[in-house]
């Protein structure tokens, strides 16, 4: 039997205003541009870990290719600015629109498949994205990667890391409330029903293949607006943006922080973020701390952190 | 997550003490596109045995369990790698060789035990990550103690090619391919003629009547993950002489002797044979005829192809579909 959702309509809004006025407060206590870069790509993660949270909690849709997205996204503004001149919004959107069509053409197909299945085909896709990165040397640059132009709008130009920090918290403030709408929406409660039993969903009405493959690219193209900006942020990209690890590593945020809990993907990308960080100096056991958190999380806290916090203190539940 | 370095894969550096196709040495004589098309067979067929055995690892596992064991690559790389280093301090070959795949038999057996056992009752995405998990800690296990260096092991009767039709065929070839042929003999045996084979087999066709009928199913989980860790380091112990093992070769073959089993049909033995080298002839094919920088990739497409149409793969029941 699995738990009830529980219904998050009524208290949602107080929670992202407390974080969004610590988003506002938190560069008071930054002490230099190396704290902002942990931040920055905490907010980078975090966003990330909710689209494709949408995906594996809400909808229960496993992807194990969903770094690609985000790789191809930062390539697509890096190529349309780089070497065509493309303004780099314009190629931010088109990025968007490419990859969500992609994601339209790939889903149908492979959305079809269930469990296992999908986790292999979404692996595999993800394995061809980082193949074709590599080796389109002409456009990529191959494995060594390829520089992107500063980000600027109307002859604003978006630099340092001050500035990026606001853009980025913005945008994870923005990806909190989008996805805090959704899933309190009709979609919301369609997608977890699909999430419970396929069938009973079916039979309720609910259009299974339709919102499994609208779910799906909507978390693709979240994904490729977050790789664009931060291709523009690092000023340089590689194929490994969109490489295996780096899905595993999303995947494991959501499945630490709390499947199907907003929250606890901010949570999971902050605690997974900041690991490497501490751990740096411990080159190979990174590889194996992820692993065995993982491993115990799925067996001792298989709802994750947030979710398994939450039902502990008997909070939320109102 | 540092190591992005998983593209380096055992089978794309298969080849490299191979005469290359176009060499003078293959050359000499007889017609070259014959000999070439012979030349991409062989090679085929013998990464195509890896895989079949990394095939059956899966096949045997989701058999037993339902679970698809995404560290079972990981088992391959630790055969190459262990043996490698064994022979390296100095052991024998076959005692190499046994202890590398007696030693990632064990460690199968304490994944089973530590990681698989405690959460059987889980869903399918859950343990998808929990085998993800084991061959992250596997993975980094090996970087940690073996290092992050590429190893070599010597072959098992030396590297001179043989000639054959204008073609050269390394010793190691015909080693891989005629223990993968032994060991599918001894599986069928095991499976037909054991208790604890035929165990396994009525576990995969019900797990509760398996118990019902006095089948210990938590040691047939067990027993199918030595079984398979132990296939697949064999796997891995067969091609490091031809391709060095290197810690992070893991993902690839897990991610090819996974599509050699779903084309053959998971949980089929004859499948995962077949699958393994029809997988092994498609990408050596598309490496000479095509890129080989793109193999990897197409086989992929092709899978994902047989996937959609027939998701119950070319030998499997219909019983497909993962749930």
């Amino acid at each position: 039997m699995r738990a009830p959702p529980l219904p998050r309509a009524l208290s949602s809004r107080a929670p992202t205003l407390l974080f969004a006025a610590a988003l506002v407060a938190l560069p008071l206590v930054l002490p230099n541009a190396y704290y902002f870069d942990v931040a920055i790509r905490i907010a980078v993660n975090a966003t990330l870990a909710i689209a494709l949270n949408l995906l594996i909690g809400y909808a229960g849709q496993i992807s194990l290719g969903h770094a690609a997205f985000f790789g191809l996204g930062a390539y697509g503004s890096a190529i349309l600015v780089g070497a065509f001149g493309w303004p780099p919004l314009a190629a931010l959107l088109a990025s968007a629109a490419a990859v969500g069509a992609l994601a339209y053409l790939v889903g149908r197909a492979i959305l079809r498949l269930e469990g296992h299945y999908l986790a292999m085909a979404t692996l595999g896709l993800g394995v061809v994205a980082s193949i074709a990165l590599s080796n389109e040397v002409a456009l990529t640059g191959g494995p060594d990667g390829m520089a992107v132009p500063d980000f600027s709008v109307f002859g604003w130009r978006l630099a340092g890391e001050r500035s990026w920090y606001w853009a980025f918290a913005a945008l994870l403030v923005a990806a909190i409330l989008i996805a805090g709408n959704l899933v309190d929406s009709p979609a919301g409660r369609a997608l977890r029903a699909l999430h419970g039993s396929q069938t009973a969903a079916r039979t309720l009405g609910v259009d299974a293949a339709s919102f499994k493959t609208r779910v799906f690219v909507l978390s693709a193209v979240a994904a490729a607006f977050v790789g664009s900006l931060y291709g523009h942020y690092e000023g340089f990209v590689t194929p490994g943006l969109a490489a295996f690890p780096k899905s595993v590593q999303l995947v494991t945020m959501v499945v630490v922080g709390g499947m199907a809990s907003i929250w606890g993907s901010v949570l999971g990308a902050a605690l997974l973020s900041l690991a490497p960080e501490l751990l740096a100096r411990f080159e190979g056991y990174e590889t194996i701390g992820y692993g065995a958190i993982l491993v115990a999380t799925m067996i001792f806290l298989p709802r994750g952190i947030a979710p398994s916090l939450a039902a502990r203190f008997g909070r939320k539940a109102a | 997550m540092a190591n992005g370095g998983w593209r380096t894969d055992l089978s794309s550096g298969f080849g490299a003490r191979a005469p290359k196709p176009d060499s003078a040495f293959f050359r000499r004589d007889g017609n070259p596109a014959v000999s070439q098309f012979l030349q991409l067979i062989f090679a085929g067929v013998t990464v195509g045995a890896t895989y079949a055995l990394s095939a059956l690892g899966f096949s045997i596992i989701y058999n037993a369990s339902g679970v698809i064991n995404f560290a079972q690559g990981e088992f391959i790389m630790l055969g190459g790698m262990i043996a490698a280093s064994l022979a390296a301090t100095g052991a024998p070959l076959p005692l190499a060789v046994v202890g590398a795949v007696a030693a990632t038999a064990l460690i199968g057996f304490i994944v089973a035990k530590l990681a698989i056992a405690p959460a059987r009752e889980a869903d399918a995405t859950a343990l998808v990550i929990i085998t993800i998990g084991v061959s992250m800690v596997l993975r980094g296990g090996v970087e940690t103690t073996l290092g992050k260096g590429g190893r070599a092991l010597p072959p098992f009767s030396g590297d001179k090619p043989i000639a054959f039709a204008g073609a050269a065929v390394l010793p190691q070839s015909l080693w891989a391919l005629a223990t993968t042929l032994v060991v599918v003999a001894a599986l069928a045996l095991f499976f037909a003629r054991t208790r604890l084979g035929k165990g396994i087999l009525a576990t995969a066709h019900n797990r509760l009547a398996a118990e019902l009928v006095g089948i210990d199913t938590r040691r047939v989980l067990s027993m199918s993950f030595v079984l398979s860790a132990g296939l697949g380091a064999l796997g891995g112990v067969l091609i490091a002489p031809i391709a060095n093992a290197s810690y992070d070769a893991g993902v690839m073959l897990g991610l090819k002797g996974f599509v050699a089993a779903a084309i053959g049909g998971l949980g089929s033995g004859v499948g995962a044979v077949v699958g393994g080298l029809a997988l092994g002839l498609m990408e050596s094919m598309t490496a000479g005829y095509f890129s080989s920088a793109y193999k990897d990739a197409v086989a992929i497409v092709v899978v994902l192809v047989i996937l959609l149409v027939r998701p119950s793969g070319l030998f499997g029941a219909a019983r497909g579909g993962g749930t």
